[in-house]
């Protein structure tokens, strides 16, 4: 791959994830690459079952370890995770990599206090005192914005607002200073005005702390907003890579290209219906052969020979960018260009 | 809109939801402010977007407009006829010309039921006999909504979530309706899959003429689809008017504040200013005095806090552009600079 400067921070290779279920083995991440490194921010994009939330798991090696296979490598600053024994992994959580979820009531315990719960973890990886720690929440819930922190630390999650949660959530996986955070959907169940707020702050923290985060969302808005790189990803492989200018401005993929027409703006013509992508997303029991995006794509059939359906295409990646077609580059911006008239405004 | 009879008149509605407590007695102790004196119309054949944040009331509004609830106090009128209070038999012509469509595709539709069952349930509650017969009406619907005719007989298991949300709109169709209420149609669909859906709804909505009152929090799927648009929060309207012309013309604090908090999938050269709003939605239980926004608003005075402005007409707005607040914001008002954020989703 292509970062010869120095070694990525994280770095994902060829990681397959396949479950065993009743119906058969499930393919949810088929041979995923990426690198990351400190201080930038890369989104991960897709739809329900596209593989993203399994990769994260993965990496933080929270995945049943009794029903998965998994094959491939996982990188955080040279350690091999995916070789790491519990223990190691243990000391890993919660200290250099956390973790922040989508539903922050359902990841916060409803029986201790937001101040106990951060404070448990400090202890944990520092061996604070108690009391230390009980500062430490203090000043954690102070960062992340809460009003009144020396009192609200004794509340319950409960006590809390939806947006208030999130942020007690961001404080306990900041707790430890960790290096990297992955961030699931961690503003899909807020309001946009909230939303913002914790987009905010994610970005004030990272640039105080130099986390690397890894952030999957389904909204390419949110993406536009916060990320640096962005990863899109249909049917458990990665289909295109790039900048977040590049991947956004020019899509090289179907698909992204796909999702960016589908969207409503808030400019732009009103008149004309929008441009949904047919068929649903794949299952991932039985995915399509070939290309997996290959029933649902507009161009499919501009490909010779039928390769679409028969050849998974390759990803080439050069200096971070690339993507997984078989339509020649060079056709791509034309017939690109022409799906998307409706689009630019 | 014109001056005869609008399709659906409201006045004054307002829930407020009783809370019960005390020992030994249980008593109402307080009372859920959902909705709080609301008035609006909306035409034959038009589509009215109501959009807000999480608990400003949108959902409980179209929650009364079909009488699943009982409202507190104020007026709904239908074609004239005032349903506030009717009764379950004087409803039941009402209701088959009033059908919903709802969030969750998962959960409002019984699994043990087949797709035919589903759809024609409508029109066997009501004692309709489609000349061809039922299961023919079911099959011109299913057609209608893009699904298989021959999927007659398969169960809602059977389905994905866009093709769910679609035998939710044939079920809402059957009884040829004049005016649906649709609460968050797509907001549980993927990405690629809200956009069917909400070309679904719009044909319909053209073609067979129906009124939509579309209830949902995402201000980009609400401009494409509505005429005209109600921005709600905790239990009002705060801002009224044409879809071009509260987009492109936001009066009222919130509703410039909200749009300029949309993520937006696009990363433009000049940074897009975005609008800071500090703090969370203040609890319906115990709203702020005077104006429910004011506790969030940068304009706030003395003013705002003794006297509800009344949802009126601006000075400088159009007719039907209607705007509830003592300071409107104009195209070059100032925000200050603490609560701008420059949108990083401009090229760094």
């Amino acid at each position: 791959m292509t970062s010869t400067e120095q070694q990525p921070f994280l770095s994902v290779r060829d990681l397959k994830v396949h479950f065993s279920t009743e119906d058969g083995v499930v393919k949810a991440v088929d041979g995923l690459s990426f690198d990351l490194a400190k201080g930038q921010t890369l989104g991960i994009v897709g739809e329900s079952g596209s593989g993203k939330s399994v990769t994260n798991l993965t990496i933080l090696g929270l995945h049943d370890r009794h029903r998965t296979a998994i094959d491939g490598e996982i990188l955080l600053d040279g350690t091999d995770l995916l070789t790491s024994t519990e223990r190691q992994l243990e000391r890993l959580r919660g200290n250099k990599m956390a973790m922040i979820f989508q539903d922050a009531l359902a990841s916060l315990s409803p029986y201790h206090t937001v101040g106990t719960q951060i404070s448990e973890v400090y202890r944990k990886h520092t061996g604070a005192s108690k009391r230390e720690s009980r500062t430490r929440a203090v000043e954690m819930l102070r960062r992340v914005g809460i009003p009144q922190p020396d009192i609200r630390v004794d509340d319950y999650p409960h006590q809390f607002s939806g947006g208030m949660r999130q942020r007690a959530m961001i404080a306990m996986a900041l707790v430890c200073d960790p290096e990297l955070l992955i961030a699931d959907e961690p503003t899909t169940a807020l309001d946009v005005t909230v939303q913002a707020q914790i987009m905010d702050l994610l970005k004030d923290l990272q640039q105080e702390f130099g986390t690397a985060i890894v952030f999957i969302t389904h909204d390419l808005g949110v993406i536009a907003d916060i990320a640096d790189d962005v990863l899109v990803m249909y049917g458990g492989r990665c289909v295109e890579r790039g900048t977040k200018q590049e991947v956004l401005r020019n899509p090289q993929h179907p698909y992204t290209l796909g999702l960016l027409s589908s969207m409503p703006s808030l400019e732009g013509s009103v008149d004309v219906p929008l441009n949904p992508i047919p068929g649903s997303p794949p299952s991932l029991l039985n995915p399509p052969s070939g290309c997996r995006f290959h029933p649902r794509c507009a161009f499919a059939e501009k490909v010779p020979g039928g390769l679409c359906s028969t050849e998974r295409p390759a990803l080439d990646v050069v200096d971070g960018r690339g993507s997984a077609c078989h339509l020649p580059m060079d056709q791509r911006e034309e017939f690109f260009a022409d799906f998307a008239g409706s689009r630019h405004h | 809109m014109s001056t005869t009879t609008p399709l659906l008149d409201v006045s004054g509605l307002t829930k407020h939801f009783p809370i019960k407590g005390g020992f030994p007695i249980r008593r109402t102790v307080g009372a859920v402010q959902a909705v709080d004196g609301l008035d609006f119309q909306v035409g034959e054949g038009e589509s009215l977007g109501l959009v807000g944040e999480s608990g400003c009331g949108k959902s409980t509004t179209g929650r009364l407009v079909t009488r699943l609830l009982e409202p507190t106090a104020g007026r709904i009128s239908y074609r004239g006829q005032d349903i506030t209070h009717a009764s379950r038999t004087q409803l039941a012509p009402v209701r088959s010309e009033i059908q919903m469509i709802f969030q969750d595709p998962y959960a409002s539709l019984n699994p043990r039921q087949t797709v035919g069952k589903i759809i024609s349930g409508p029109m066997e509650i009501n004692g309709i006999n489609p000349t061809g017969g039922r299961e023919a009406r079911v099959r011109e619907l299913l057609e209608i909504v893009g699904l298989n005719p021959e999927h007659y007989n398969r169960f809602p298991h059977e389905f994905s979530g866009g093709q769910r949300q679609r035998i939710g709109v044939a079920r809402a169709l059957a009884l040829e309706p004049k005016l649906i209420v649709a609460d968050e149609p797509v907001s549980a669909l993927d990405v690629s899959i809200q956009a069917q859906v909400v070309n679904l709804l719009q044909k319909v909505q053209r073609e067979l003429g129906i009124a939509f009152l579309f209830i949902a929090h995402d201000l980009a799927i609400v401009r494409h689809f509505s005429q005209r648009v109600a921005v709600m929060y905790l239990g009002k309207i705060v801002e009224i008017a044409d879809r071009d012309e509260l987009y492109g013309n936001p009066r009222h604090p919130y509703t410039r504040a909200l749009l300029s908090a949309v993520p937006e999938a696009t990363v433009d050269d000049v940074p897009r200013e975005r609008i800071r709003l500090v703090g969370d939605v203040p609890s319906p239980i115990n709203p702020p005095t005077g104006c429910r926004f004011r506790t969030r608003c940068w304009k706030a005075t003395e003013k705002c806090a003794t006297e509800a402005p009344p949802l009126v007409q601006a000075e400088g707005n159009k007719p039907g552009h209607l705007t509830a607040c003592h300071y409107p914001e104009t195209h070059e008002a100032t925000v200050p600079a603490g609560r701008l954020a420059k949108d990083p989703g401009a090229a760094a």
